[in-house]
């Protein structure tokens, strides 16, 4: 890969070297020095011009620039929150976990220069809750900051104090959506918020905070050790630095890559993943995550990765978590367990979306099983297009992307089954992929 | 079955209670630290989590009930947790299923009569990497194989 490694250094995908997560390694990686450093030269609006100028954009889905992110908190006193969303459970998405195990120190080192920079004194690693382990390395990670008087009060005698602790998630996926995650904090179910307000200003315990994923705070110390400008050359001119790519579904190697922004997708699918496996050929490709529209192999033809090229064909960068799916799957039983999902974790909130998913994995089983006709493909489109932007957050249009795309792209796959009363594809077996 | 909150989980309680701006943000971990110590949530338990931080004790319930994690009712000693997600469906969790449940002698949601085995389903464990992937208790067990899940089990019934 070209460029240098943001997030992952000199680490192979997947080494599981425990040392990596000591403080003793870190530090002797040039780890708190940044920080302390920040801390001692630089402003606050220092700090936001340099991320800013980094052009990273949010890894945790959506894409919001960084540095805009930080500078809508108001400023003066008064308490300010960062929160770090650890809560990764987007289907095909498992980079923050390897973040979390392999590079504890990095994510606080960040999340003491983000609070730096925008005023929070306080900061809570979000973890969801199945993440045991996960949780525990981290906790490890920040007494071990602790002892060294890296957290807590007048770090490296600037005056300035900054706390952190774990709070662990306890199984909802909509706890990953921003809003949603305060409430959680809170000791609350789930339920997302309304905006307006933004968390900017009206966040956790109704104070300005900031929610950024682990692999976007975890970019921050090398972005301020090199300068947000080097980190602007790494990618491409819109879509800035690396990016931390899940692969998963039917490679040869899956796994956690770090890759620059703008590499086309076919070196990620040949020469880092080793290509399909079973020597077969690519049938559909999921770009970012369970919830973005699928696409054809047809339609990977010219693919990049960045944030651009994927939207140009209509879906989008996401998370990062990259399905591949070969030829020989059945596209009516892979919506189906997307579907089977989405309805398990509605939160309830909103009719559109606790009344729609269970209709769409309902439908997606009958289409499956051989008990429906051409009404019921007709009803999955109808209904979701029904529930498409009439929610209070994006769950129930994460539900209706995958719906429409699997159900119009592949739409012959669909009536094979109508027609066959049945699926025609082969089972998916256990036991024959590693 | 005594529902009363030991001293060691009253303390990690108000530990708990000191790192946020109202005691009732303190609820999940609390929650997390009764059933570490019950094993589940029983109305009694969630009660007496919410008497100990004064939430009203329809909130604490509501919260369990949210949360898939909490459980309300028995599970055995090892719960054993299958994401029955994409990735993992395309790598055949069906299968793992299957197989486990004939190798336990479990159908999925039920505990074995001896109270050492439950088996659930589960959506998306966030290591899609290594499927096909289960959960049980606080382990991950990746890369499933028929072999691996042979040797799990062997290692079990000796336990």
């Amino acid at each position: 890969m070209a460029g240098p490694l943001v997030l992952l250094r000199d680490l192979k995908p997947q080494v599981d070297d425990p040392r990596t997560r000591d403080l003793d390694w870190y530090v002797g990686q040039g780890g708190y020095k940044t920080a302390e450093t920040v801390l001692k030269t630089k402003t606050p609006d220092d700090v936001i011009a340099e991320v800013k100028a980094s052009g990273i954009r949010g890894r945790g889905g959506a894409g919001f620039p960084t540095g805009m992110k930080w500078s809508f908190v108001p400023k003066g006193d008064g308490p300010k929150y960062l929160l770090c969303n650890a809560d990764e459970g987007e289907p095909g998405t498992f980079k923050d976990r390897l973040l979390l195990t392999q590079h504890p120190h990095q994510l606080i080192e960040g999340m003491i220069i983000a609070g730096f920079a925008f005023g929070a004194r306080q900061g809570y690693v979000y973890i969801r809750g199945e993440f045991v382990i996960e949780a525990e390395i981290v906790r490890r990670a920040i007494a071990e900051a602790y002892a060294k008087n890296w957290l807590g009060k007048n770090l490296w005698g600037t005056g300035v104090d900054f706390d952190l602790h774990v709070y662990r998630g306890a199984g909802a996926y909509i706890c990953g959506e921003e809003t949603s995650l305060i409430e959680s904090i809170e000791g609350k179910r789930g339920y997302p918020r309304l905006k307006p307000p933004f968390p900017a200003v009206y966040g956790a315990w109704g104070k300005p905070t900031v929610v950024n994923n682990v692999e976007t705070l975890s970019a921050v110390p090398w972005i301020l050790a090199k300068g947000g400008a080097q980190y602007a050359k790494i990618g491409t001119a819109k879509s800035a630095g690396t990016r931390l790519f899940s692969v998963s579904g039917h490679v040869n190697r899956p796994g956690v890559y770090e890759i620059p922004l703008g590499t086309p997708f076919t070196t990620i699918l040949n020469d880092v993943c080793g290509g399909v496996s079973g020597g077969r050929k690519l049938k559909a490709l999921i770009t970012g995550g369970s919830s973005v529209p699928i696409l054809t192999a047809a339609e990977t033809e010219g693919l990049i990765f960045d944030f651009e090229s994927p939207a140009s064909k209509g879906t989008m960068l996401g998370s990062g978590g990259v399905i591949v799916m070969a030829e020989g799957t059945c596209m009516v039983r892979a919506l189906m367990v997307l579907m089977r999902f989405y309805a398990h974790e509605s939160c309830g909130q909103c009719t559109p979306c606790r009344d729609g998913t269970p209709w769409l994995a309902n439908l997606t089983k009958m289409i499956e099983t051989g008990q429906a006709s051409m009404n019921e493909i007709e009803l999955l489109m109808s209904v979701s297009k029904k529930m498409a932007g009439n929610t209070i957050c994006p769950l129930a249009d994460a539900a209706v992307m995958p719906a429409q795309s699997y159900a119009t792209k592949f739409r012959d796959e669909f009536i094979a089954h109508l027609d066959g009363k049945g699926c025609p594809f082969p089972a998916w077996t256990f036991g024959e992929g590693h | 079955m005594d529902w009363t909150l030991s001293e060691a989980s009253k303390q990690a309680i108000a530990e708990e209670a000191t790192k946020y701006p109202t005691r009732r943000s303190a609820l999940m971990p609390a929650l997390h630290i009764a059933q570490r110590q019950f094993g589940w949530l029983s109305e009694a338990a969630i009660e007496a989590v919410a008497k100990e931080l004064g939430v009203p004790v329809a909130d604490a319930q509501g919260v369990v009930t949210f949360y898939t994690m909490y459980r309300t009712k028995p599970v055995g000693r090892y719960h054993i947790q299958v994401c029955q997600n994409l990735s993992c469906s395309l790598m055949g969790a069906e299968g793992l299923i299957g197989y486990l449940e004939k190798k336990l002698g479990v159908k999925c949601g039920e505990t074995s009569p001896d109270g050492k085995f439950t088996i659930s389903r589960v959506e998306c464990l966030a290591a899609c990497g290594t499927a096909p992937v289960m959960q049980v208790n606080d382990t991950y067990y990746e890369k499933l194989t028929p072999q691996k899940v042979d040797d799990l089990v062997a290692g079990w019934a000796k336990s």
